[in-house]
């Protein structure tokens, strides 16, 4: 399980991590910062979604609601501090967190009598109302602007304006460590491990004196708690909140983050949380196909690799120990060309169709990995297939030796166990 | 006045239909594999944009029948070569896998037809009035819809009831080593109930192509429609997703029609609005602007009120 | 005046567990129809019967995973006939599972603690760390002690042999304080040896408690029980001392003239 993570060290690691990063080169820039800080706002949220998927088996579709419900109150109580109430800025986050709370008392009380497939329906329709709702409040929800405030006209806190974004990836990161400390310790108390108990036989948890349904209902209430703490953050980040972030794509966003990193694993949730803002960030800038890309990752991991990042990870380590590892090695150096080839042939295509259908105004020339192409003329689209075709070839002749090599290793792991 | 409420209610019926084209192959794959397909309202889409591609090609009446067809190969090789591998992980495996399905197909639609909708105008086959009321004409592919629900639904019953294959795709739901070690070839009757369920999608967005705008987002607007409608017609059942659907669609399409809020409701009384601009806010709201979240509140309301939903059976 | 504080422990009911007139139907068809048994504190109370007799579904019954068509039951005294599992589960009564219902995904040391938890006063807990807390701990690791799992203490529970897997199962429902136990064909699937074990281990954990079993395995059966009682197509035709039944014309019939032990 994830013992290692209840050392002491791991955690002095873990802040000194979060406190080097911004100094990083290549992201000592206030674009880095800020990918950063979106990094680690996605982070607390992706750990409350953990909560809820991960340790407790809750499959939601709507948990933006309480992010952004979260940052709709810290929003309002920073347009309050705007006004002259003194609570100082980093405090902010905790109406987030109080709203989310608070919602997902009233939401939970309903939803959580049920769990598995219709929980995850009744998460669904929740978004969706809160969703549509806040089309129709504009006095809460401020309409299709949003809400806005400001960060800086607050009472100064040691000092601090919040101005740069250097503080404010400070302040995230602090709310980062503080939620990731919190819930770890929430899943070591009583009804922490009953969470795990209630994921793994729900019903077998009643036969030991608890109801499942109040255990779903706890776990649902403090995970939402911890999303509207990264609400209240990406409140303070952006200083503004749109009815987005309560939306569907968001829900999915989160669902998509930890499952990539690792639904299993706490540390996956971070992992997932980065990576997808990262290529949210940058993905979209090279290409118009990245949520196509996305989602057949996400296929791919739920169908290949359901441990996700994280589990993908912890296989390697424990195969590094292994004499097989150099033959695991030499195979994926082996796929390695192959896979590349058949990564660049499918992604040629996709973009070219991509740019015939969506960006017809762009012309018809292109230039795809480092190669200029006219996309009206066949040879692009009969090149691409080609390289497609003969790589994905290569590749299912190679597979056996990977596979074998694996097997190796897995021999060895198990025979040390 | 009478006006209204005859179109009102007829429109609502056919959009209730709609809902129920749709819910019904989710039904139909739902109980038979106990999957929840998220893709399902896009391969409804899919239908929509293919039908319309093969009208272009070779009209409307031949796409009527390929482009479902389509569908239903789509629907097989999805399970033959995606969710077959996917059933050994588990339920919550599952409707993930069609989650990202779901993404996956949309962004496919935007790769070959863009992102902006498509002019998918009602074929001039069935471009006619089928009959007239209050002076405006009604028109007849509102009816056609009309007959192929019925259709469908005559269909459904007749395969779960009546045919050997139907009960054995029962049996194999809730027992499907004991159905396999009898002879029958489980995988295979998967991905036949796959096909078919999504056939139907696909035949429901042929025509319902023409009644809602043929866009991208058409299955993120209406797939969570179609959950609320099998939740709240209860899991499993296709008459309780009948009525449901007929319920969201009648009362949907009324609410639309009328444009008071609860603050008119409230003066027509003689009564004064509270303080308090949120709550003023919300008494204001009139209810033509409230419909889209009839069916949300609806499902609420159900979960308070009997969780199992109208006739629900199969419980997850 | 600690005397007048401390209330005095009331004297537990002399019949730890009754059933009068149980009946269940599933749709119109009956499955137990009409049972009634009075199983004294502290008896080894076997219950055995042909397949489909409906001997999982009266423990379904007593456990309240299903609730009587009619009929009363009884733990203590105390009506619990359709109440939620969990609520008996309090009242001290647990059972295990024919098809092993584990928690896969925790070590076996956190499945048998599960078990810990409500008796020894935690409740929906969300203050305390769990390993701190020293008697859950000792009772865990008695327990642990108790079915010979403490080597595979810190193994997943999915992993384990079946053997250990059923000993886990019956060291989940033995865990806590429960005074009724209901055991649901505790070995079935074990070779000659593990059942030998298991005999003995359930020996040991259920002494000064009352014990249900459901067994197929009449070794088992008449090595363990005070009394049999014998289900048939939802009715007790038999309940007596295992020799009486032994020679029991109608039992024979129905029942053990087919099975050879």
């Amino acid at each position: 399980m994830t013992k290692g993570a209840t050392r002491p060290a791991w955690w002095v690691g873990a802040a000194a991590l979060l406190a080097v990063l911004p100094w990083v080169p290549g992201l000592q820039s206030d674009f880095g910062r800020s990918l950063l800080s979106q990094m680690g706002i996605a982070a607390v949220f992706a750990l409350s979604y953990n909560l809820l998927l991960g340790q407790t088996g809750l499959l939601s579709f709507g948990h933006a609601v309480y992010f952004g419900l979260g940052g709709y109150a810290a929003i309002h109580l920073l347009r309050a501090v705007n006004g002259g109430w003194p609570i100082p800025v980093p405090l902010v986050p905790l109406a987030g967190a109080a709203a989310g709370l608070g919602f997902g008392i009233v939401f939970g009380a309903l939803t959580t009598r049920r769990g598995g497939t219709i929980f995850a329906l009744i998460t669904l329709g929740v978004g969706e109302l809160v969703r549509a709702a806040s089309l129709m409040l504009p006095s809460f929800f401020g309409g299709e602007e949003g809400v806005t405030a400001s960060r800086t006209e607050a009472p100064r806190w040691l000092g601090l304006d919040f101005g740069s974004q250097l503080q404010v990836y400070y302040l995230i990161a602090a709310w980062l460590f503080v939620a990731a400390i919190l819930i770890h310790a929430f899943m070591r108390t009583p009804v922490g491990r009953l969470c795990n108990a209630v994921r793994d036989n729900p019903e077998r948890v009643e036969f030991v004196g608890y109801d499942p349904r109040r255990v779903r209902f706890i776990a649902f209430s403090v995970a939402a708690a911890f999303a509207g703490l990264a609400g209240g953050l990406h409140a303070i980040n952006y200083e503004i909140v749109t009815g987005e972030a309560v939306g569907a794509t968001r829900s999915g966003a989160v669902l998509l983050m930890v499952y990539i990193g690792g639904v299993h694993h706490f540390v996956g949730a971070v992992l997932g949380a980065a990576a997808i803002t990262w290529l949210q960030v940058s993905l979209s800038d090279y290409t118009s196909a990245w949520l196509l890309y996305l989602g057949l990752i996400f296929m791919g991991m739920v169908a290949f690799v359901p441990g996700g990042l994280a589990g993908l990870a912890m296989i390697h380590l424990s195969a590094l120990r292994t004499r097989a590892v150099a033959a695991i090695a030499r195979s994926y150096l082996l796929a390695l060309p192959f896979a590349l080839a058949t990564l660049a042939g499918a992604a040629t295509l996709i973009e070219i169709a991509y740019r015939r259908s969506t960006q017809p105004e762009a012309g018809a020339l292109m230039t795809l990995f480092w190669i200029p192409m006219d996309t009206a003329k066949p040879w692009p689209w009969i090149g691409a297939a080609g390289v497609l075709a003969l790589g994905a070839a290569a590749l299912a002749r190679i597979r056996p030796r990977v596979a074998a090599a694996w097997e190796r290793a897995a021999e060895e792991i198990h025979a040390h166990a | 006045m009478r006006e209204i409420v005859v179109f009102s209610l007829l429109n609502g019926a056919v959009y209730g239909l709609l809902l129920f084209m749709l819910s019904s192959g989710l039904t139909l794959i739902f109980s038979m594999m106990g999957v929840l397909n998220f893709a399902h309202a896009s391969v409804f889409m899919l239908g929509a944009y293919l039908s319309w591609q093969i009208s272009r090609w070779i009209g409307f009446w031949p796409a009527l029948v390929v482009a479902p067809l389509l569908c239903g190969l789509v629907g097989a090789a999805i399970e033959r070569y995606g969710l077959a591998r996917v059933h050994r992980l588990g339920h919550v495996a599952e409707i993930l896998f069609t989650f990202g399905l779901a993404y996956v197909i949309g962004e496919l639609v935007i790769m070959a037809w863009g992102r902006n909708p498509i002019e998918n105008r009602v074929p001039a086959s069935i471009d006619f009035a089928a009959f007239r009321i209050y002076g405006t004409s009604y028109p007849f592919y509102k009816v056609l819809m009309t007959m192929i629900s019925v259709g469908m639904f005559a269909f459904l019953w007749l395969a779960f009831k009546r045919t050997r294959v139907g009960l054995v795709i029962q049996a194999a739901l809730t027992h499907p080593r004991m159905v396999s070690a009898l002879g029958h070839d489980v995988p295979r009757l998967f991905v036949l109930v796959f096909a078919i369920g999504s056939a139907l999608a696909g035949l429901a967005g042929v025509i319902g192509g023409f009644a809602l705008l043929t866009e991208p987002n058409m299955a993120a607007a209406l797939g969570p429609i179609v959950f609320v409608v099998i939740v709240v017609g209860g899991l499993g059942s296709i008459p309780g997703a009948f009525i449901a659907s007929m319920l969201i669609g009648v009362v949907q399409t009324f609410a639309v029609a009328v444009d008071y809020s609860l603050a008119d409701f409230l003066r027509a009384l003689g009564m004064g609005l509270p303080p308090g601009s949120a709550l003023r806010e919300m008494l204001a709201i009139k209810l033509s602007q409230a419909a889209p979240l009839i069916p949300y509140l609806l499902l609420v309301l159900m979960l308070i009120v009997r969780p199992r939903g109208l006739m629900g059976t199969r419980d997850t | 005046m600690p005397s007048a504080l401390a209330a005095p422990r009331p004297e537990p009911a002399p019949v730890a567990l009754e059933l009068s007139g149980v009946h269940k139907s599933f749709g119109a068809t009956p499955i137990i129809r009409g049972v009634s048994l009075a199983i004294p504190r502290g008896e080894r109370h076997a219950i055995i019967g042909p397949n489909g007799a409906g001997k999982s579904t009266l423990f379904n019954l007593v456990s309240g995973r299903i609730a009587p068509t009619r009929g009363s039951i009884r733990l203590e005294g105390a009506e619990i006939a359709g109440e939620a599992p969990y609520r008996i589960a309090r009242r001290g009564l647990s059972r295990s599972f024919q098809v092993t219902n584990i928690f896969p995904r925790l070590t076996v040391y956190e499945n048998v603690r599960c078990g810990v938890l409500w008796p020894l006063g935690c409740g929906y807990d969300f203050l305390r760390r769990c390993d701190r807390l020293r008697d859950v701990a000792e009772r865990a690791e008695r327990v642990l002690g108790q079915i010979r799992l403490a080597d595979r203490r810190d193994t997943l529970a999915g992993v384990l042999t079946y053997a250990e897997q059923r000993a886990l199962e019956i060291g989940i429902a033995i865990a806590g304080d429960a005074r009724v136990i209901l055991l649901d064909e505790p070995t079935a699937g074990m070779s000659r040896h593990e059942t030998e074990n298991a005999v003995e281990l359930i020996r040991s954990v259920t002494e000064g408690r009352t014990l249900v079993m459901v067994e197929h395995d009449m070794g088992v059966v008449f090595g363990l029980a005070d009394r049999i009682s014998v289900l048939v197509y939802g009715e007790i035709v038999a309940s007596d001392a295992p020799a009486r039944i032994r020679e029991n014309e109608a039992v024979r019939a129905a029942y053990l003239g087919d099975a050879d032990a």
